[in-house]
């Protein structure tokens, strides 16, 4: 099972300047460990000192939020677009 | 004189000089403009703003530009911006049952009736600034209106993001300055997801993306001028409309400012309002979660339409800081809400104004407003924009022959009497 994680501009140095990964972590805190342990610098910049998401980015999975989608008891599926995005708003 | 000092992580405190940008590179959090205080305060005196023209221009050392409409005749057209009154509702505060109440009155703001023509107009100065030849946002209605509209006075081109169910009003008022208006089949937040990647691509300004730092430092101007209105006398409570949650924080910043400059005094204790059907920044402040949970909106008020709040986090804590709280209302109430401000007052604002009066009335109610010290209600755009939702709920008025019988027939059927009542003597 394998499926493409977009990384967003702004942490593509410390993917090698890749814009996407291909991933097979089942749930969204797998995810978080694998991109750490094939990343080591990405780790910080996605992940609190406790391993949780940091709280000022999102995650979609084919373009829905995946808190709508069960969070972290989603399971990732074979070809699942996933995006990694910082939040932003503003703007009524 | 620019006395920003550049921008600064909300969360880790990273430092990055003044450039465009969406959010902190090591932990995603918002940027703020910070600046050298107290050379504002050698630099400029109370009595000297007095003097100056009523616009939001008077506070133009608190804001991040090199120049603004008052120096600079390229940004000539933007000089009318904010400077909106401060009305005393003495009508209103008998209704509500206070002693002293005032409607922050940006319904009335120039050029497209909304607050969102002070973010807007300091957004586009820096895109300017920047270089930048083509403006852009994610929008659910007034945000696109003053895009468009500024882009069009300063020669920028524009697009506009917004879901595609908008009032007619805001598309149209859109379309009219010839902005590029794509609509998207989605909610505000999906919008808002595909123009941050849009972001990623193309080189634009986009006002709530990369130059969303010094966009969200217009809203302080709403603040500094309550407070000036009020002879630098900070109210007691003020209630705000929540979308982002950015508006409520810079006016809370702008109130700080002056008590830090030792401008003003007061504490005021800060209420955050928002509808029912989209309320994630309330009901985290009402469950007493940090953390916003978001929510797929369903509300009339579609300009608060926002399930996933970037500021919503730092809006709850504002509102806790303070020793504020948060409120939210249904549709029937946002329309009851817009009702009693128009008809009370003469301001017609829209469903997001309805929410405000709805909310303040609500916490009155439960005992968390204190009805006895001033308080300003934040109306933030006009009536004019949203009137779908307010037709739906008016009845038909009657239509009669051009006779007087008629004329007086219908009289009796609306139980009318026909003296005109005399008007109470208002209380200061």
């Amino acid at each position: 099972m394998a499926y493409t994680v977009r990384i967003p501009t702004p942490l593509q140095k410390y993917t090698g300047g890749a814009d996407s990964v291909a991933c097979q972590a089942e749930n969204l805190s797998a995810l978080l460990a694998e991109l750490s342990s094939r990343f080591p610098e990405l780790k910080e910049r996605i992940c609190e000192a406790d391993g949780q998401p940091r709280r000022f980015f999102n995650v979609y999975v084919n373009e829905e939020d995946i808190r709508f989608l069960g969070g972290s008891t989603y399971q990732f599926k074979e070809g699942d677009d996933v995006l990694i995005l910082p939040s932003i708003a503003g703007g009524c | 004189m620019n006395f920003e000092l550049g921008l600064r992580c909300r969360d880790c405190g990273k430092h990055f000089k003044s450039e465009p940008l969406a959010g902190c590179d090591e932990c995603f959090a918002p940027l703020e403009v910070y600046y050298d205080l107290q050379a504002i305060g050698k630099a400029i005196t109370p009595e000297l703003l007095e003097r100056r023209p009523s616009s939001m221009w008077r506070y133009r050392e608190f804001l991040p530009l090199n120049s603004t409409p008052l120096d600079n005749p390229r940004l000539t057209s933007l000089a009318g911006v904010g400077g909106t009154p401060l009305v005393p509702v003495a009508r209103l505060a008998r209704k509500l049952g206070v002693r002293e109440l005032y409607v922050k009155n940006d319904a009335v703001n120039f050029p497209t009736l909304s607050f969102k023509d002070r973010v807007v107009a300091v957004a586009l100065s820096k895109a300017i600034e920047f270089g930048f030849k083509v403006v852009a946002c994610s929008s659910t209605g007034n945000l696109a209106n003053s895009v468009a509209a500024q882009a069009a006075a300063l020669g920028l081109e524009a697009y506009i993001f917004t879901p595609s169910d908008l009032e007619a009003a805001k598309i149209a008022g859109t379309l009219v300055y010839g902005a590029k208006l794509i609509k998207i089949s989605g909610n505000y937040d999906q919008v808002n997801r595909l123009c941050s990647e849009i972001a990623q691509r193309y080189p634009w300004g986009i006002v709530n993306v990369n130059l969303r730092p010094y966009y969200a430092e217009g809203s302080k101007t709403v603040g500094y001028e309550i407070a000036q209105q009020l002879d630098w006398k900070l109210p007691s409570s003020l209630v705000c409309p929540m979308a982002g949650g950015s508006l409520i924080g810079k006016i809370a910043r702008a109130f700080d400012d002056l008590r830090q400059l030792g401008w003003a005094a007061g504490d005021t204790r800060i209420f955050g309002a928002q509808a029912t059907g989209c309320s994630p920044i309330s009901s985290a402040v009402k469950e007493g979660r940090k953390d916003i949970e978001p929510q797929r909106p369903s509300t009339i008020a579609r300009s608060l339409a926002i399930g996933n709040p970037a500021d919503g986090f730092y809006a709850a804590r504002t509102i806790r800081a303070t020793g504020g709280w948060a409120e939210d209302v249904s549709d029937n109430e946002i329309l009851e809400g817009m009702r009693l401000l128009a008809e009370t007052e003469g301001i017609f604002t829209e469903t997001a104004g309805g929410v405000t009066v709805a909310c303040a009335r609500k916490l009155l109610q439960q005992g968390r407003i204190d009805p006895q010290q001033p308080i300003v209600l934040v109306i933030t755009g006009n009536g004019l924009k949203t009137l779908d939702a307010i037709i739906a709920s008016q009845a038909e008025a009657p239509i009669i022959a051009p006779r007087m019988r008629e004329f007086e027939a219908e009289l009796v059927r609306e139980g009318a009497t026909p003296e005109v009542e005399p008007e109470p003597a208002l209380a200061k």
